[in-house]
């Protein structure tokens, strides 16, 4: 049984599973429900000088059958007190000493943050998760995400809460920004303790063509909102690696962003989240979506003989390189396993339209593949013209079945050389210019 | 590891039709199917559960990779979910239950269930843990079919000390030896069965409680007693020519199947199968597949009061069985060989209020080589009586137990399967065995066993429906 527990910037949490701040942890009783469930720490939905939200409040995207894939929401910040978000956070505390309980917090002054984070270490919170990420609402009075998307001012209010904290303070970092590291490298000037990412992205997920109006909708009208939920999950994955990746960023990370399972939540730690944090799941299915996500984040962990999470955190970061370093010399071709082939085609049109024209429909008869399962006979099937396949693998993500087509490397025989290799031997005349694609 | 010889491995060149009538679910199968499951809350399916295995839990767990946490969800919940996965009539249970069913096909849990549970016991994953202490505390466990394994399983996971004894030569009751072989190999239950033991209880198999050692040793040298003892003969006709050769109870002749090779059972030409119940149906349709000519069951009253399962009727049917209704044996004609020649049917009507009678004047003859009865196993009570003379039978000659608890009479003694339910399904029996346990565990320690649930504290105008376990919700077939 694989060791769980983590420390986040000195904010130990017995497994590596918190759930975001949101409308999943509004309340105490929401939390005593999460921990009873098993997760490891509870970052509170926002607390600050208490706003009045509107009603509706969501959208979703749904593509086909599957239901929120993205989730899009406009409400705000906690519309309790703060006394009464601190309260609960004492009684929360009290009950569950060994479990995270993190403040997040929003507000304009000087004075006013500093009163929060003071209220928040009376309250016994391990920690604070300073917002500068909502992207509606807040940021039209100059807070949230207004923050977040210049460094400057982030830094700034970050070293005022630093001025104050005894306990880890955590910094959340909007997307909504041309390059997210100059945040996470804001947050590190200030002397914050670790960073988390990524809030809301802006969007509109849909407009009702009757009315002209998107959802959620608002007595006639509606408003950008923060999108959110599985579909998310590759543009935060790509801004936490970013952050990990850069020397001058260095922040303790945690990472948020569409996690439903224990395989998403894997991702982000290999690619240097040391906890994550989930809300859309949540919200989709409650709070016992943990129990897999520990079940499976340990049996994997056993699987690989990692003997603690700890162990996980990272391992893909330096796996990414710059464009320009990568091996033309790797060269990989699709190949179809005709037992699993069920005749659809789309490999074929995909490449056909869509990319290099090498999948052709071949007679079954003459070309001796065959019938595969339940293909009609006399139809055709496609087959991979491997000398022109480039391996761009469009097919083998097209194709529905699992493991139909896979992308197989071919050895060249030729020395590595990524472009910035060869644009040194060109310059150099230690080589003809490589011949265009005809 | 026990000496499986006596179970013969099926030669499914020669008897193809003997072979598992559905197929396994691929590891895409399952992912694709696990995914169209909602993943309810208070699912409808936990609640038709009579072991009240979380099912949206254990399908999630597949949909994410995570097969052998779900079939530790299912093992903890249910021991011998194994077995449940091919036997269960999920029609009319999780399935039936199933709120996709509603408008599409309902999830595939039985196939998702085994899917689990074959996947570790392939590879030979132990998911369940022995309890770490001892409490020092030993509960007999008379019989070792499903009950008694469920029971036994249970008491071993707050760290009682179990001891099974069973009077055949193994365990598991008609797990092993009465299901149908299209449906379940016993090989399978062998396995469950080493699963219960693995847990740290004992089974003693070839001892008879009564015979080879007193009912009142039971009651001196055990803290607790769990009866398990399952339903007795076969019934019998009483007709003229029933005595001789080529008259079997149904469960005899499934027996065989289970520990002959399938080329020596007899099978006749023309087999008539009396009764109209799952078990006959079982036996009508493995004598087609064993290779009779024709397969007859016939009835003595109409389709709607047959109890077999809708589903079962229609599997006959594909299987091209005949089924005679409305058709009343009288009597068994021999040849002068004293084989079988032939059966006597007089037709019967049914009368508004429910009663059978004979129409006069209307009697036929099928010709028949074989005949197989299965009207129903006769409750044990002279057996009870005799092992414990003062537990309360009720007027059916059931165990009289309390339906949560499986409380008797009798203040040390359970009881749970079908000597207390009066012949039901595996599942039940389970069920049953689990629930005397939890009421064991609290009788003797004074402490209430956890059951996972997390109840809404508005949720006071109806209570989840929770867990099947308690009591469970029948589905009734669409």
């Amino acid at each position: 049984m694989a060791d769980l527990s983590i420390d986040l910037a000195g904010i130990h949490s017995p497994n590596p599973f918190w759930l975001a701040s949101g409308p999943p942890t509004s309340t105490a009783y929401q939390a005593h429900r999460a921990f009873e469930a098993g997760w490891g720490g509870f970052v509170w939905k926002t607390i600050g000088d208490p706003i009045v939200n509107v009603s509706s409040r969501y959208s979703a995207m749904h593509i086909g059958s599957a239901r929120i894939v993205g989730l899009n929401n406009i409400e705000l910040i906690s519309d309790r007190s703060i006394e009464t978000n601190f309260r609960e956070i004492a009684e929360v505390k009290k009950r569950w000493p060994r479990h995270a309980v993190i403040a997040s917090l929003m507000t304009d002054t000087r004075e006013k943050w500093h009163d929060l984070v003071k209220r928040g270490e009376d309250a016994g919170s391990d920690g604070f998760e300073l917002n500068f990420g909502c992207p509606h609402g807040m940021c039209e009075r100059g807070m949230g995400s207004a923050v977040g998307q210049n460094p400057d001012v982030a830094e700034k209010i970050t070293s005022w809460v630093m001025e104050i904290a005894t306990k880890p303070v955590i910094v959340k970092l909007t997307p909504n920004i041309t390059n997210i590291i100059f945040a996470a490298r804001a947050a590190r000037r200030a002397g914050a303790n670790a960073i988390s990412l990524i809030n809301t992205i802006n969007s509109i997920t849909n407009v009702d063509l009757d009315r002209f109006v998107p959802e959620p909708y608002v007595d006639g009208y509606s408003t950008h909102g923060g999108y959110c939920g599985p579909a998310v999950k590759p543009i935060a994955l790509n801004m936490v690696q970013s952050c990990a990746a850069d020397p001058e960023s260095g922040l303790p990370i945690s990472g948020i962003g569409g996690i439903s399972n224990w395989r998403d939540a894997a991702e982000f730690l290999a690619l240097g989240a040391t906890g994550v944090q989930v809300c859309t799941a949540v919200m989709h299915r409650g709070f016992r979506i943990v129990e897999d996500m520990n079940e499976g984040l340990s049996a994997y962990l056993d699987s690989k003989g990692m003997r603690s999470v700890k162990e996980l955190v990272g391992k893909a970061v330096h796996s990414l390189r710059k464009w320009e370093n990568l091996n033309l010399n790797f060269k990989r071709v699709a190949r179809i396993d005709y037992d699993l082939c069920i005749g659809c085609n789309l490999c074929h049109i995909a490449c056909e339209d869509g990319a290099h024209q090498c999948i052709d429909l071949v007679n079954p008869d003459s070309n001796g593949i065959g019938y595969g399962p339940g293909r009609m006979p006399h139809k055709t099937v496609p087959q991979i013209r491997e000398e022109d396949c480039v391996g761009c693998n469009l097919c083998s993500i097209v194709c529905p079945v699992d493991e139909c087509i896979e992308m197989v490397e071919i050895p060249t025989g030729k020395q590595p050389m990524s472009w910035s290799n060869y644009q040194d031997r060109l310059a150099n005349g230690q080589m003809a210019p490589l011949p265009a694609h005809p | 590891m026990a000496d499986q010889s006596k179970f013969p491995p099926l030669d499914a060149a020669r008897f193809p039709r003997m072979a598992d009538k559905e197929q396994p679910l691929t590891g895409r199968e399952a992912k694709t199917e696990s995914l169209r499951c909602l993943f309810c809350f208070d699912a409808p399916c936990i609640a038709a559960c009579p072991t009240g295995i979380d099912i949206p839990s254990f399908i999630r767990k597949i949909s994410t990779g995570n097969v052998p946490g779900a079939a530790k969800t299912i093992l903890t919940a249910n021991i011998l979910g194994a077995s449940c996965a091919r036997v269960c009539p999920t029609e009319v249970l999780c399935e039936g239950a199933c709120v996709v069913g509603h408008d599409y096909e309902p999830i595939n849990i039985g196939l998702l269930q085994r899917h689990a549970t074959d996947y570790v016991m392939e590879r030979g994953i132990s998911v369940l843990e022995p309890a770490r202490f001892s409490t020092g505390f030993k509960i007999a466990i008379v019989g070792g079919g499903p009950s008694g394994l469920g029971c036994a399983a249970e008491l071993a996971k707050y760290g009682h000390h179990a001891t099974v004894f069973e009077k055949d030569g193994y365990a598991g009751g008609l797990n092993t030896y009465g299901i149908a072989y299209y449906k379940m190999k016993p090989q399978v239950s062998l396995q469950e069965i080493a699963l219960v033991e693995s847990l740290g209880v004992t089974i003693k198999t070839g001892v008879t409680i009564g015979k080879d050692i007193p009912s009142e040793s039971l009651l001196a040298d055990f803290n607790a007693v769990f009866v398990g003892i399952g339903l007795g003969r076969g019934v019998r006709l009483g007709i003229p020519g029933e005595d001789g050769p080529g008259v079997q109870e149904a469960l005899d002749f499934i027996r065989d199947i289970h520990e002959l090779p399938l080329a020596e059972i007899p099978v006749g030409k023309n087999v008539i199968v009396i009764g109209g119940g799952n078990t006959a149906i079982d036996a009508v349709d493995q004598a087609k597949r064993l290779g009779a000519h024709t397969a007859t069951l016939a009835y003595r009253r109409g389709e709607a009061q047959m109890t077999a399962y809708k589903f079962e009727r229609e599997l006959a049917r594909t299987d091209a069985c005949n089924i005679l209704l409305n058709a009343a044996p009288i009597e068994i004609l021999r040849d002068a060989d004293g084989n079988v020649a032939g059966l006597k049917f007089v037709r019967t009507r049914i009368a508004s209020d429910g009663k059978i009678a004979d129409i006069p004047n209307s009697e036929w003859i099928e010709p028949c080589d074989q005949i197989l009865l299965a009207i129903g196993q006769i409750k044990q009570q002279n057996l009870l009586h005799k092992l414990f003379p003062d537990l309360v039978l009720d007027a059916k000659g059931r165990v009289e137990v309390d339906p949560l608890t499986g409380a008797t009479s009798l203040p040390m003694v359970f009881s749970g399967g079908d000597c207390a339910n009066g012949g039901k399904e595996v599942v039940n029996a389970v069920g049953e065995g689990k629930k005397a346990a939890l009421a064991i565990h609290r009788m003797l320690t004074g402490k209430n066993p956890t059951l996972p649930v997390q109840h809404s504290r508005h949720g006071v105008n109806g209570q989840p429906a929770g867990s099947g376990l308690l009591a469970p919700v029948r589905v009734s077939e669409r």
